[in-house]
């Protein structure tokens, strides 16, 4: 038996289900914009504007999410500084949850100003002082900013699948590939929001055709690591045989992965391959967070 | 400094009376589980079942029975380890986990916003919340009790001196010899967390038990979390590096078809 079975659940449950699933998303989708502003073409900045925009409201949701779910939400600036020493800052480089705060605020903070860059560019922005702001990030300052809220962005992805291993939990500390799983999962969930929306946004149909082939390799990429991820598990494996394994196969893998894969060979539309994405994205954290939160009701029926 | 304080339990001298587990609740003003409405078990005869936010002592009941005249009890005061590399510390992202003058480890209830992250990284599964503050919290060695020298609340109780407090130099040479006792007596002794080089730098609350560890649920190996954090970060890491790599391949790949082309990339 692993080691891993003596430790307690910490209860992240829905609110931090929700929070990995909508920070993932963003910060993929923050990554791709940020990389089709560095090399991709003119034709290209409505879905980068897109993936900002979804990026900063993916900011906004998950700093709400996370505030809520502490058991004292008022003191969720106790992350970010001393609160005995105020301003005196908080940080620790070795606790995913501690450089992760700071991860979550950068990142708000570009990808809210590179939002509002995208905004002034289409003259969306009606109040003087916004519009100031976004005025002030365009050209080269939008560019730099677009690349620092894609960096933090694809760090937002990833971290959280590390905080899961950086502990003590059946499951997320019995694999090092959840980080990486997270990150592919964050880009390909990035480029599916980004499919959808980018339409309604002015996307032409080639901009998106090449979103939807790179998406195809995310995925690909992304069933690869899970089975990385589960082999990695060995004989730990007998706990998917439960709920949370039908979840994994069914929903992420057969769902999630293969389906939208398959509709891309197809040729089919790709919006429906999109929201199959989303909805593996969202599935694969359910039933990594769950299979281990929940693990003392089922661990006897899987034999462990 | 002080020296470093703190338990020894010898389980072989337990007789489950939970007297230390009322004297926590006691002194720390813990609060019932449930509304103070009776839950049992019902499949032991141990109902407290486990340490958390409202039970910082748990005698735990180990009931080994192969038939009505073969069997035996095992019973352990279980409490936080005070490890002397201590995961929950390591994580707390607010700095409201702190390491004492006597080498005890203190969870700041004035500190802590309930984020939970040291739940998880505790591989003893101590730490719960506290239903009634909305934080993390644990046994404090009797933190407030040691500074003005009196002796934590569940030793001082328990009838059998199974709870031993002291320094944990001197503890360790006790241990030791009730070791030889009870190796000498046919008993095969082992002493879990007393060992300085072995997991966690060792524990500032060790144990005597006459079974393997992991039934007293106990790890064999306990670890500290961040013993992943390189390779996981590093895997997370080189799979952003391949698909950024893809990303910049493909989403670059229109434009250089126009420049081919001598189209709008040309220009």
């Amino acid at each position: 038996m692993s080691d891993t079975f003596f430790s307690g659940a910490p209860h992240w449950t829905w609110l931090i289900l929700l929070y990995f699933f909508v920070g993932g998303v963003a910060g993929g989708a923050a990554f791709l914009a940020a990389v089709l502003d560095w090399v991709g073409g003119a034709e290209d900045r409505p879905v980068a504007r897109s993936g900002y925009n979804v990026a900063a409201f993916g900011a906004i949701v998950s700093g709400a999410l996370l505030t809520i779910d502490l058991g004292r939400p008022l003191r969720f600036w106790h992350m970010l500084f001393q609160s005995a020493n105020f301003p005196a800052l908080m940080f620790k480089g070795w606790s995913p949850i501690s450089f992760g705060a700071w991860g979550i605020l950068l990142f708000g903070l570009f990808s809210v100003l590179a939002a509002l860059g995208g905004m002034a560019e289409e003259g969306r922005l009606h109040n003087p002082t916004l519009r100031a702001v976004g005025g002030a990030v365009h050209g080269g300052v939008a560019k730099l900013v677009g690349g620092v809220a894609g960096l933090f962005g694809i760090f937002i992805a990833g971290y959280t699948g590390v905080l899961l291993s950086v502990t003590n939990r059946p499951i997320w500390a019995d694999s090092p590939w959840l980080g990486a799983l997270f990150v592919a999962s964050g880009v390909s969930t990035g480029a599916a929001a980004l499919i959808l929306l980018a339409a309604r946004r002015g996307a032409t149909e080639q901009a998106l055709a090449r979103l939807s082939a790179f998406d195809t390799k995310a995925l690909v990429v992304e069933l690869l690591v899970l089975v990385v991820f589960v082999v990695s598990l060995g004989a730990l494996n007998k706990v998917w045989v439960s709920f949370w394994g039908l979840i994994l196969l069914v929903g992420v893998v057969a769902l999630g992965i293969l389906a939208p894969l398959w509709l891309h060979l197809q040729r089919r539309p790709v919006a429906r391959a999109a929201r199959l994405v989303l909805l593996g994205g969202f599935l694969l954290r359910l039933a990594t967070i769950f299979a281990s939160e929940g693990i003392e009701h089922y661990r006897v029926t899987a034999g462990m | 400094m002080p020296e470093a304080m703190g338990f020894f339990t010898d389980t072989t001298v337990c007789i489950g009376c939970k007297a230390c587990e009322v004297a926590c609740k006691e002194w720390n003003q813990l609060p019932a589980e449930n509304g103070g409405v009776r839950e049992l078990s019902g499949d032991s005869y141990d109902n407290t079942r486990r340490l958390d936010g409202i039970h910082w002592r748990h005698v735990r009941f180990i009931e080994q029975f192969k038939g009505p005249y073969d069997g035996r009890w095992l019973m352990m005061s279980d409490v936080c380890k005070h490890c002397v590399q201590a995961g929950c510390l390591e994580v707390c992202p607010t700095g409201a986990i702190i390491r004492t003058q006597f080498d005890t480890v203190v969870i700041q209830s004035d500190v802590c916003n309930g984020c939970r992250a040291c739940i998880a990284a505790c591989p003893f599964g101590v730490i719960d919340i506290n239903p009634v503050s909305g934080t993390a919290q644990k046994c404090t060695l009797c933190y407030d009790r040691l500074q003005v020298g009196l002796e934590p609340a569940c030793s001082k109780a328990c009838p059998t001196d199974s709870i031993q407090f002291g320094a944990i130099s001197e503890l360790r040479t006790r241990a030791g010899k009730r070791v030889a006792q009870l190796k000498s007596q046919g008993v095969a002794a082992e002493l879990y967390g007393a060992d300085p080089s072995g997991p966690l730098g060792g524990l500032n609350s060790f144990y005597l038990l006459v079974d393997k560890p992991e039934v007293y649920g106990l790890p064999r190996h306990p670890e500290l979390p961040t013993a992943n954090l390189a390779k996981s970060g590093g895997l997370s890491m080189a799979s952003a590096a391949v698909l950024g790599l893809l990303a910049i391949v493909g989403l670059r790949k229109r434009r250089m078809d126009e420049q081919s082309r001598g189209g709008p990339g040309n220009v």
